[in-house]
């Protein structure tokens, strides 16, 4: 077992939680009625996601999807900006034009949050290639899900990052359900990671609920990648404890499978590992009352603040009328 | 002045806006030295010059040439794409339409795109139904992007400058017939501003509107029907969207008949749009209906006798201004 410091474990449980805790009060506001909006519910793969954005640089550039709150909150966006946009209020990160399946903020590095599968990845590329052009030493890391993986862009934009060497990361959290699609129904290869060989790149399969393998693997992609030496697909094994978005069905999915993922569950997992490194009940306890605080404060800021002008349809189309 | 193919007004463009800027730099299949300099030779010289990272020839990929070009621009360069011929945008049109050009409205104007997108095509050189469709409506009709083409090789240096300068999405259309077409050299940092109509001949009966190839034959008809006494002052766009509604509409308010012009189907055509807007707002100027004439509405054809009827041909253009004139 690869050893992580106790700072970075703190960092990591920190991040996990922050992600998990945002992703309950949204789904509290929502079932409260006092929210109606688009979300996709990150439940069960809040570590993958808090794993790999602690294992980047602040300045590092991130791709992700609607399904991308755990990126977008794990990386850093102010949470005020980050309710206010999911709210659709003029206090968001795009004024509230962008809405939840578009949530921007370049300060933090989420450079795109795509509402299309599988897009994000030839976009990743070109972050990575101007760092490559440009030298500044960055790395892009762009996530995805299992879906995303047969899609033309996933084969173009893989063969491409490897042919110029370019400093990203493929992360594929593979939530063995592409929508309502069970892996086995949408995919043949018996992973993801094994067709990074078919593009002659370096490619991993890792429990991404097990701390101790998610964020080495995303830990030594990314400086593999600041080192000039090409991109790694990484393939993080997680479960979607949800449907796929807020308030769907899933009844689709048969009772061993909400069985494993239970079992699975990484909250409970990290927790443990949190224990055994002499962190207290306390301590964790303390975090996550912190992490609500800024949460509570954060949605009543949102809820509070005002919507976007309505003007705002005219301006941002193309420079002229910005 | 010296003379300038349209190619190596184009390529003139590239290579001062290069040397310029570091920033700058051209992707796409069979760009670079080893290939060449492209199918047709835009981008031949530049990667001697500026070498591979900047002249980067890429897989038959179109999505993720548009997709690192995109890319590349959110983090602050200002990348040309070269999708070979226009009917490869249809193997890409996710990234052109669902980002480059939303990403500067739905991020809030936080991530404008100054993307380039060159590309090529043209009717009447037997490529067929998949290699010549010009498809500018289909840009057009999406807000964030400017689509520009030029129709002599002056207004190819310069608005391929204004192109790269601009902190949007430009699908820039050239055609292939046009590539060894001559004119004056503009000279260095010459630009023309997008969104500029130019009037390419001055008339009193009638405004036939139109641009890139098109241009040419407006421009011979005009010349012809000048000895018939008619008078034809055919505005070229040059910016085709968001166009130049004003030189438009002040060009049909002074003659009071118009006429657009496109290579493109004429059914839900960007002569359509044009069309609409005159007879909103110059209705009292109107002599007689706005007039259309574009290609047929199927496939381009392959053998040269049916791609000539295909196409809106001189005669065809010349009836229905004789039409517009009562003059049939």
């Amino acid at each position: 077992m690869p050893a992580i410091d106790r700072d970075k474990l703190r960092d990591i449980y920190t991040r996990t939680m922050k992600v998990n805790r945002t992703d309950e009060k949204f789904r509290a506001l929502l079932m409260q009625g006092k929210v109606a909006v688009m979300y996709y519910c990150v439940r069960g793969q809040e570590l993958v996601s808090a794993a790999a954005m602690a294992a980047l640089e602040p300045q590092d550039y991130v791709v992700c999807t609607y399904r991308g709150q755990g990126e977008q909150t794990a990386k850093g966006i102010p949470m005020e900006k980050w309710w206010g946009e999911c709210l659709g209020k003029a206090t968001g990160t795009c004024k509230g034009k962008g809405g939840t399946m578009h949530i921007t903020d370049p300060a933090t590095g989420i450079m795109v949050t795509t509402g299309v599968v599988g897009s994000g990845l030839p976009i990743a590329n070109g972050l990575a290639m101007a760092s490559q052009n440009n030298g500044d030493g960055r790395v892009t890391l762009v996530s995805f899900g299992d879906g995303a993986a047969n899609i033309g862009a996933f084969h173009e934009a893989l063969n491409m990052a490897q042919l110029y060497k370019l400093p990203v990361i493929f992360l594929c959290q593979n939530n063995r359900y592409g929508e309502h699609t069970a892996y086995a129904d949408h995919t043949a290869s018996p992973s993801i990671a094994m067709r990074a060989e078919g593009y002659g790149m370096k490619g991993v399969r890792v429990d991404g609920n097990d701390v101790f393998q998610i964020y080495p693997a995303v830990k030594e992609a990314v400086e593999r990648a600041r080192a000039g030496e090409g991109p790694t697909l990484i393939e993080a094994m997680c479960y979607r404890m949800m449907g796929h978005f807020f308030g769907s069905d899933f009844s689709y999915m048969p009772p061993e499978h909400l069985e494993e993922m239970k079992r699975e569950d990484p909250l409970p997992k990290l927790r443990k590992v949190m224990l055994e490194h002499q962190f207290t009940e306390e301590e964790l306890d303390a975090i996550v009352a912190e992490i609500d605080a800024q949460i509570d404060a954060a949605v009543a800021h949102a809820l509070a603040a005002p919507l976007p002008d309505v003007d705002e349809i005219y301006r941002d189309v193309l420079e002229e009328t910005a | 002045m010296a003379q300038i193919t349209m190619t190596q007004a184009l390529n003139l463009a590239i290579d001062e806006a290069m040397a310029e800027d570091p920033g700058v730099f051209c992707l796409g299949e069979d760009v670079s030295a080893k290939q060449g300099g492209g199918v047709f030779k835009v981008t031949q010289g530049l990667t001697e010059k500026y070498g591979a990272h900047r002249v980067r020839a890429t897989p038959i990929s179109e999505t993720a040439i548009v997709g690192a070009a995109v890319g590349a621009a959110l983090a602050g360069q200002r990348p040309i794409a070269e999708i070979m011929l226009m009917n490869f945008v249809a193997v890409c049109m996710d990234q052109i339409v669902n980002h480059a050009a939303k990403l500067r409205f739905m991020s809030g104007g936080q991530t404008p795109c100054p993307i380039v997108i060159r590309t090529t095509t043209g009717v009447g050189v037997g490529f067929g139904g998949q290699h010549s469709d010009m498809l500018e409506a289909w840009f057009a009709h999406v807000a964030g992007i400017h689509v520009v083409t030029p129709s002599n090789p002056a207004d190819a240096r310069g608005l391929l400058r204004a192109s790269i300068d601009a902190n949007d999405p430009v699908i820039f259309i050239e055609n292939i017939l046009c590539y060894g077409l001559k004119g004056e050299d503009p000279g260095p940092g010459y630009r023309v501003p997008l969104g500029k109509a130019a009037v390419a001949r001055e008339g009193s009966d009638i405004s036939l509107i139109t641009y890139g190839r098109t241009v040419l034959d407006a421009l011979d008809v005009a010349s012809d029907l000048a000895k018939e006494g008619i008078s034809v002052e055919v505005i070229d766009l040059r910016t085709i969207a968001p166009y130049d509604e004003a030189t438009v509409l002040a060009s049909v308010r002074k003659t009071g008949r118009a006429l657009t012009l496109h290579e493109a189907v004429r059914p839900f055509g960007t002569g359509a749009e044009i069309a609409a807007n005159i007879q909103e707002k110059c209705w009292d100027s109107l002599k007689g209906p706005v007039r259309r004439v574009g290609g047929t509405f199927s496939a381009v054809p392959f053998a040269s006798h049916l791609e000539q009827a295909w196409i809106p041909t001189k005669p065809k253009i010349v009836e229905q201004i004789k039409l517009a004139m009562g003059r049939l």
